[in-house]
């Protein structure tokens, strides 16, 4: 048989790196090791088309992907050996996971006649990630790779995004076979990314909120992931509804636009939290109904009708039954509901947002914010980081208090922009996604917040930024505490502190070791002049501010509780 | 909501770790697989799987999502009992000295419709086909003659009206790359089936 298609000899190491420059792939995070060598080689020859970071620990790259994901867009690219690297991603992927964010993760692994031998650093890694990635595959055989990276990209970026692994043996990294180029793929015939839209639903939907007298949009991430931001914002001018964001849609709406009436959620604003029980018609946008922005679900709006547009059929009459289900990609939806829907303006109700927020303002945004005495607290750093950046900054934070404190008040007019790890919660994260985020936006001032624990959990990627130069404005919120574990002893374990008094280093010492300027700051008075010289600084820099010790995070849903239950104080828990 | 038995039939591709993957998503809500068999399916390199698991219908219906959602399944049914035609297959030892001594056996062998599979000196091999009921009642007359060995396989079933999914696979084949054949034909008849 003819071969109509020319091909060369080549390893699986190259037909991989021609793969990914083919997929668009500019910046690769990873780390060597055995049995991932033969591409580490291959790689040898292509930095100037794949730009790789050597991260410090396995998870950093995870994260780093992670971060750049969110910010670009694109899909993130890690490298690792097998074995204990490949375990070392695995909360990185399990992270992925539940952020729905696109990464594909090329594992090394022993020889295929080595395979279930226990042989120097094998680990089942597929099985180990098959219920944190949304595929993964184990190729044996280089004439594999081309087809599976396709379909990994494809799998990767597509419907409902996440993280995939692909487990390379090393014999299929080393061998030859007769390349006949780079497909790319864009159809798997047991795949569905999307469903198909039904105009019926997107109909009964729009009659709901052009009937509706108190209507409420929720909406969450997947308007991100489907890009579907300037028709999301068509949706809300035109149908005139009070729209208040999930942790992970922040942005989508810029923090200053009129109908955006704050977050949701444990910690969310008050007024959203209360009038979802008060609203008569719910629009979920591209959002999961997580346990953190519902509370008890039993308490969850019952009073209302609730529409749910989402891409993700799983996802829809999960946790909260809705009346109009439209599925579907809400790039193509929602531009269809915009149509139907009649051009309002729901002042009387928006009103109610606005006296509420009003409530919380005073009794706890101000005092936060603009504080006269006593030590200085979280939310005041944010006020002058906001009058510093006027909301045009990447912001990502870590987790506990001070990721709250970040997402409540950071100013931001942009999407992509808040990073962090909303499903997962996972301390760490921080660092190395704001890594990540300046390789996406190089030329944007990337924040990295994180708190005094979550500080140290991956702190070995100041090293990273020491070898490459990410430039990164690392804040340091330092209470003394494990804060948010703190805070719940304080209020729900009669204040019986147990191991969440930490003890920490000088970090700007620690970053100077790193060659990194660094400062500390204890005084109000210093403040600001330390975050203008830290934004003066032309490279990373690394601030750590003392911050007062017990501070809670208010207002606050406590657990078990309904959303209209918020509590703006301790003493009202 | 009332936990009762369902048969799932899942329709895959060959793809090796698949069939932990699918169990995964049982075990992590802690759901008990009461049986599973993996078989070849009436289209070439696609599988068929069927499960049973005592679940409300609301659980099931949570779970076909999910297992519609990995990559490698193209369609997944979840019917009840009357919904389906179903099978379970038995094989019994025993001594064959006891089987010549007696005279009922054979009445009874009849009776339950088994068949003799081998005939050694030492021992005789029987089949039977038929549901759990069927099989557990032999089983337990078998039992009586000295039973030696004794094995029941997994459920295996047939939908009532499925058309199996020759045509689907075809049409989405043809229909490269999409339109999709994901319809929500759970929202036209929701109350049916959801409730919290
Ligand atoms: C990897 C990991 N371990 C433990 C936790 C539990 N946890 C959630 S918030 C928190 C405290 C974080 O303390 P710190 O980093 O100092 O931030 P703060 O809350 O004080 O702002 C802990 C331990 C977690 N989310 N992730």
């Amino acid at each position: 048989m003819a071969n109509t298609k020319t091909s060369v000899r080549a390893s699986g190491s190259l037909a991989l790196l021609d793969a990914l420059v083919k997929e668009n792939v500019d910046t690769i995070f990873g780390y060597p090791g055995g049995a991932i060598m033969p591409i580490y080689d291959a790689l040898y020859d292509h930095t100037q088309k794949l730009n790789h970071i050597l991260v410090r620990h396995e998870q950093g790259a995870i994260h780093a992907a992670d971060g750049y994901a969110r910010v670009s867009g694109k899909t993130g690219v890690v490298f690792a050996t097998s074995g204990p690297a490949a375990t070392n991603l695995v909360t990185g992927i399990a992270n992925a996971m539940i952020d729905s964010i696109p990464i594909v993760c090329i594992v090394g692994q022993v020889y295929a006649q080595l395979l279930g031998t226990d042989a120097f650093q094998e680990t089942d890694i597929l099985n180990i990630t098959s219920p944190i990635t949304k595929w993964n595959y184990q190729v044996t055989d280089p004439s594999e790779i081309p087809d599976v990276v396709a379909k990994a990209f494809y799998i990767a970026g597509s419907g409902r995004p996440g993280p995939v692994l692909i487990d390379i043996t090393k014999n299929a990294q080393i061998d030859e076979f007769d390349y006949t180029g780079y497909q790319p793929v864009n159809y798997i015939r047991s795949y569905r990314p999307k469903p198909i839209v039904r105009p019926e639903y997107i109909e009964q939907a729009a009659q709901l909120i052009n009937g509706a007298k108190r209507p409420f949009v929720l909406y969450g991430q997947g308007i991100i992931l489907g890009n579907a931001e300037k028709e999301f914002q068509e949706f809300v001018n035109k149908s005139g509804i009070p729209s208040a964001w999930t942790l992970l849609g922040k942005g989508v709406l810029p923090t200053k636009h009129p109908l955006n009436v704050g977050m949701l959620g444990m910690h969310g604003n008050y007024a959203p939290n209360v009038l979802t029980n008060e609203c008569d018609v719910l629009i979920a946008v591209g959002m999961r109904f997580d346990d953190r922005i519902t509370g008890r679900l039993d308490k969850y709006a019952k009073q209302a009708k609730i529409i749910h547009l989402d891409i993700d059929p799983s996802e829809i009459d999960k946790n909260v039954k809705t009346e109009v289900s439209v599925w579907g990609d809400v790039k193509e939806t929602l531009p269809l509901l915009t149509q139907l829907v009649e051009k309002k303006t729901h002042s009387e109700w928006l009103k109610q947002f606005k006296e509420l927020n009003q409530k919380e303002y005073d009794v706890i945004i101000k005092p936060e914010m603009h504080p006269t005495e006593g030590e200085i607290t979280m939310g005041e750093v944010m006020a002058v980081i906001n009058e510093l950046t006027q909301g045009e900054a990447v912001y990502v934070s870590d987790v506990g208090q001070h990721q709250m404190v970040v997402c409540r008040y950071a100013e931001q007019n942009h999407t992509r922009s808040n990073v962090t790890s909303g499903g997962l919660g996972t301390m760490g994260f921080g660092l190395p996604a704001a890594i990540g985020a300046h390789y996406a936006a190089p030329h944007r001032t990337v924040f990295a917040f994180m708190g005094d624990g979550g500080a140290q959990m991956n702190i070995q990627e100041l090293g990273t930024i020491l070898q490459y130069g990410a430039k990164v404005k690392i804040i340091v919120l330092n209470n003394n505490y494990l804060g948010m574990v703190r805070q719940w002893q304080q209020l729900f374990n009669d204040s019986r502190y147990s191991f969440t008094d930490i003890k920490s280093p000088d970090f700007a010492k620690v970053a100077e070791a790193y060659n990194i300027k660094g400062q500390r700051v204890f005084d109000r008075a210093d403040l600001k002049p330390a975050i203008e010289a830290m934004l003066a600084h032309p490279e990373t820099y690394l601030l750590e501010i003392k911050v007062r010790k017990d501070d809670n995070v208010f207002p606050m849903v406590p657990q078990g509780k309904g959303v209209s239950e918020i509590v703006l104080r301790a003493e009202d828990i | 909501m009332q936990k009762i038995e369902h048969t799932l039939t899942i329709y895959t591709e060959n793809q090796i770790g698949l069939a932990s993957k699918i169990a995964g998503l049982f075990s992590r809500r802690k759901i008990n697989l009461e049986c599973l068999n993996i078989s070849p399916s009436e289209i070439e390199k696609i599988f068929r799987f069927t499960l049973v698991v005592i679940e409300s219908e609301a659980v099931m219906k949570n779970l076909v999502r999910q297992l519609e959602k990995l990559v490698d399944v193209f369609i997944v049914y979840s019917n009840t009992n009357e919904e389906i035609i179903w099978q379970k297959m038995a094989l019994f030892k025993v001594p064959t000295q006891n089987i010549i001594k007696n005279a009922k056996v054979e009445r009874l062998l009849r009776e339950f419709g088994a068949n003799t599979v081998v005939i050694r000196d030492d021992y005789t091999i029987f089949e039977t086909v038929g549901q759990d009921s069927d099989i557990n009642k032999l089983l337990k007359e078998l039992d009586k003659y000295g039973l030696i060995e004794f094995v029941k396989s997994s459920r295996i079933a047939i939908i009532k009206n499925s058309e199996g999914i020759h045509k689907k696979v075809m049409d989405m084949e043809k229909n490269h790359p999409i339109p999709d054949p994901i319809v929500n034909e759970y929202l036209d008849k929701k109350n049916l089936i959801f409730d919290l």
